[in-house]
């Protein structure tokens, strides 16, 4: 992977030759690229580690009847595929796309801390190693689900523990990412790239990283109190003492929706990025985009409990989450128009990053209207904890957030390897990525209306032949991945294929294209000017 | 040319043998199995045909949101695909130059505005409607455990009855065993259970819904009910089945690792059929409770009789059996110590009235609505502790004699 890396150090050694190489590169760390590369292929990492749990998770389902785990294990499979996934290679993966971006887009340097960027970086190597080997603990992993409800995880062996202080770990380091995003945003711009002319992708992150700020202290704490529960005699969600197992729900969930934003709202700010540069248009509506980005973000807070109709909530209480969540449809929906609007009209051409990000449309507004029809509190009562809604988060967080960061690998990745993509290779990584995962997920939403419950190692006969579909989906989907890594990923950052041009998209528009490719080590050492609408640097 | 064709044909042939084989799995080998009523049909694609008045209004407002959002997906996409189809570079198409339109922008925010407020209308009058728990006329409480459901009839009709109901263990063991073998037909599998919960066609029935150990979750679809089972916490919901039949559902929240394995079986019966039920449940509860025609040995009897006479007799005749002021002792009692058991029965079962010297009265009340096994053992006690040492036993069967 260094190869190509190296390569353009090479042409930086002279003047910078205290930056340590081999080993000492990475693990010291302080340059917004190599650490952005670090965050990636750690995303990369747990996306192959949590696809194969989801693999033996659809391999069991494949047919009716326990053939290969048992049902404790199946348990600490769904578990753990949903903590990996979620806070492995999700969350991860954007904030490496943020490191290498965010300082590119704005023509600064680097991130403003780089040494506590360094540090969030690697504080989540020793939780990762933690939950993948709470497998091998006594009485295996967590097993209550990612949503780690109490008072499951009152049963949980050693492992639970485990698992509780990775998250806080996990917690942290996106706490010290979200600040070191926040500063190098409103302080570190180059002059002329005011708030309003700043690109879509580091706007969405800098409202995502309020979000993170706002909310993985609530998840610390929630899963603290868990801990004390467990071990220190206190009964905040036991009610064998008087604890209140819903109100861990409350708490969970406060941080929980906000979560969800946190890992589409960097998606759409991709995809605000590409659409453009492919339509060989300026994007449609850029005030209103940021203004429904933050609408979006400030309703997240009010939403939390169309997770917890099944409770048992006051018919007030339902009503007033149901209202709330059905206006997250509002802005939204502006951002599909505004897409829409954007390649109205345009020259539109389809390499790799735009039939992702047309893709991402698509299969993202789906996940959006079964979303709708969650929101609504007596159709919710059928389909809750039911596949319906484990289709409706894949197809929102997979089709939505996954594939986002497939375009933006495309996109961007030209900038960061100096070569470009096998065209004929994306396309393929596209197509076969699109129809399997619609072959996995779409028969869930049939599975959920019939009422098959979520987290079942084992199910009716009924449901048999839409299980094997979404098995056999699954697996055509995870062999896309492994594809896409081997044929794409590995090649690219291996430096092979055609040199990458400095601007490899005839319509991309950002100052990221007005560095050459790869992008040096160091750029904007000295603050660039920029023409009027930031977007080009004049001297 | 013909190398060509030929690799291609191994090709073509190789991947016919491969989506045969997948699709054999998939659908042929997957047992032959047929719609279970009021459970799931075979690739049901939609809600279960709702047998209440609330799931009927859920699939109502599911079809309506389907339609709405069907149509409006086609309406954006419709544009997006000509857009594509049109507006492409490789047909020549040149692109524009507008980016910005105010009135555009509020007019698409508030179509969709008003649009979600016209979904949320009829939704909140089934939500309204759902949360009414009120006038119920049989309440059940539900109390999740793991990994099984218990049932207990609080107010109404079968007032008193409560079982535990548990998945069929031959189903269980099934599951472990790979499940239904080829060409068996399993239609209730891991639906099937010990003891159903059985209720009463076109009744409200309220359930109350909390747990024992972890949170568990009540569902019956074809009722359109899904409640949180909670421990420490009690919340209700409420149905009113219009069909007679059987409906399944299962616990839908993660309990642990039996949670694909407490299934829900709700047997919706005629009022008749409900009473015969409740009849047949009251007596076999009572039957359960004591035996009167069974025979018990000197050590259960003494056992169950101090119980007895701790809860009903000390008071009066005290522990130690030396009675208090004008109430007779029973310690040394010649009734209690004769060896016929008549004289102590008559008094147990009718009461006795003594007139006193000073001309007051003494009531020994009647306890006739103790059980046989009650007072045969409660005379037991009294004829064999304290200095009495008869060695007489007395069987419930004496008692159902001396009744008649």
């Amino acid at each position: 992977m260094s190869a190509v890396l190296d390569s353009h150090d090479h042409v930086e050694h002279d003047h910078h030759s205290h930056t340590p190489t081999g080993w000492r590169r990475w693990v010291y760390a302080t340059n917004h690229k190599d650490i952005g590369t670090l965050y990636m292929c750690f995303s990369l990492t747990m996306l192959m580690i949590g696809g194969v749990l989801a693999l033996l998770i659809r391999a069991e389902l494949f047919q009716p009847g326990l053939q290969l785990v048992n049902p404790e294990l199946f348990n600490q499979l769904t578990t753990m595929h949903g903590i990996i996934m979620v806070f492995g290679a999700i969350m991860p993966g954007f904030v490496g796309f943020a490191n290498w971006m965010i300082p590119l887009q704005i023509g600064a340097s680097d991130m403003a801390f780089a040494r506590m960027n360094n540090f969030s970086f690697w504080l989540m190597v020793p939780a990762a190693l933690m939950l993948v080997s709470s497998f091998f603990m006594p009485g295996g992993a967590p097993a209550a689900g990612w949503t780690l409800y109490a008072p499951l995880t009152l049963q949980m062996g050693p492992s639970m523990d485990a698992g509780i202080f990775a998250m806080h770990l996990l917690g942290a380091s996106s706490i010290m990412g979200s600040i070191n995003i926040i500063v190098t945003v409103l302080n570190m711009r180059a002059p002329g790239m005011t708030l309003m002319k700043m690109p879509m992708f580091s706007w969405t992150w800098l409202i995502t990283a309020y979000l993170l700020i706002a909310v993985m202290p609530v998840l610390a704490g929630a899963i603290t109190m868990t801990l004390t529960d467990r071990h220190f005699g206190t009964s905040f969600f036991n009610p064998a003492g008087g604890g209140d197992p819903v109100m861990y729900q409350h708490i969970f969930w406060f941080f929980g929706h906000p979560e969800v934003y946190i890992m589409i709202l960097p998606a759409f700010g991709i995809i605000s990025q590409i659409v453009p540069a492919f339509a060989r248009k300026k994007l449609f509506g850029y005030a209103s985009m940021v203004y429904a980005t933050s609408s979006i973000a400030i309703l997240s807070f009010i939403v939390w409990g169309h997770h917890m109709f099944a409770t048992g909530m006051p018919v007030t209480g339902q009503l007033f989450f149901m209202y709330a969540t059905m206006l997250v449809a509002v802005p939204t929906a502006v951002k599909i128009f505004n897409w829409v609007a954007t390649m109205w009209r345009g020259s539109m051409t389809f390499e790799t990053p735009m039939l992702f990000a047309v893709g991402f449309i698509f299969v993202f507004t789906m996940g959006g209207f079964t979303g709708l029809i969650l929101a609504m509190a007596p159709i919710d009562i059928q389909v809750q904890d039911t596949y319906y809604v484990v289709a409706h988060f894949h197809y929102v967080l997979v089709a939505g957030s996954l594939f986002a960061m497939f375009a933006g690998y495309y996109y961007w990745s030209p900038k960061w390897t100096g070569v470009m993509y096998n065209e004929t290779r994306g396309k393929i990584h596209f197509w076969w990525s699109l129809i399997a995962f619609n072959v996995t997920f779409f028969p869930m939403h049939f599975l959920g209306l019939a009422g098959m419950p979520r987290r079942y190692a084992d199910y009716p006969m009924q449901f048999a032949d839409f299980n094997a579909v979404a098995s056999v989906g699954a697996f055509f989907f995870g062999f896309a991945q492994v594809f896409f890594l081997l044929f794409i990923v590995i090649p690219t950052m291996m430096g092979k294929g055609q040199k990458a041009p400095q601007r490899p998209w005839e319509g991309a528009e950002g100052l990221e294209w007005e560095v050459p490719s790869p992008a040096p080590f160091h750029t904007f050492e000295t603050p660039p000017k920029l023409d009027a609408t930031a977007t080009k640097i004049i001297a | 040319m013909d190398m060509m064709k030929r690799i291609f044909n191994k090709l073509a042939a190789t991947l016919w043998v491969a989506s045969a084989w997948v699709g054999t799995v998939a659908f042929t080998a997957a047992h032959a199995v047929s719609d279970l009523p009021g459970g799931p049909a075979v690739r049901q694609l939609n809600l279960h045909p709702p047998v209440t008045k609330i799931a009927e209004e859920q699939a109502w407002l599911h079809w309506f949101m389907l339609i709405l959002c069907s149509a409006i997906f086609v309406a954006v996409f419709a544009v997006m695909f000509y857009s594509i189809w049109k507006h492409r570079k490789s047909v020549g198409h040149k692109s524009a130059n507008f980016h910005e339109s105010v009135t555009v922008e509020i007019v698409w925010t508030i179509v969709p505005f008003v649009i979600v407020i016209l979904m949320a209308l009829p939704a909140t009058k089934v939500v309204v409607a759902m949360k009414d728990t009120t006038n119920a006329d049989l309440t059940i409480k539900v109390t999740g455990m793991q990994w099984k459901w218990g049932y207990d009839y609080l107010k109404g009709e079968g007032e008193g009855i409560g079982f535990l109901s548990a998945l069929d263990s031959t189903q269980r063991e099934m599951s472990n065993n790979g499940g239904p073998k080829a060409g068996e037909q399993v239609e209730d599998y891991l639906l099937k259970v010990d003891h159903p919960m059985v209720v009463p066609v076109n009744k409200k029935i309220r359930l109350i819904t909390t747990a024992n150990d972890v949170i568990h979750s009540f569902m019956i679809p074809s009722f359109g009910i899904k409640q949180d089972a909670i421990p420490g916490f009690v919340r209700d919901t409420w149905f009113r089945a219009e069909k007679i039949g059987d409906y399944h559902g299962q616990c839908v929240e993660l309990c642990g690792k039996e949670h694909a394995y407490m299934p829900i079986h709700v047997k919706v019966v005629s009022a008749q059929d409900y009473t015969l039920w409740v009849n047949d449940e009251l007596k076999k509860l009572a039957a359960k409770a004591d035996d009167p025609t069974r025979v018990w040995t000197a050590e259960e009897l003494f056992a169950r009789g101090e119980k007895v006479y701790t809860t009903n007799c000390a008071a009066c005749h005290q522990p130690n059996g030396k009675g208090v002021g004008t109430i007779k002792p029973l310690d040394g009692s010649a009734v209690v110590l004769d060896a016929d058991k008549g004289q102590q029965l008559a008094v147990l079962l009718n009461g006795r009235t003594v007139a006193l010297p000073d001309g007051k009265t003494n009531v020994m009340p009647s306890w006739k609505q103790l059980s046989d096994t009650e007072i045969a053992a409660v005379m037991t006690y009294t004829k064999n502790n304290w200095s009495n040492k008869t060695g007489q036993l007395v069987q419930p069967s004496d008692v159902t004699a001396a009744r008649k």
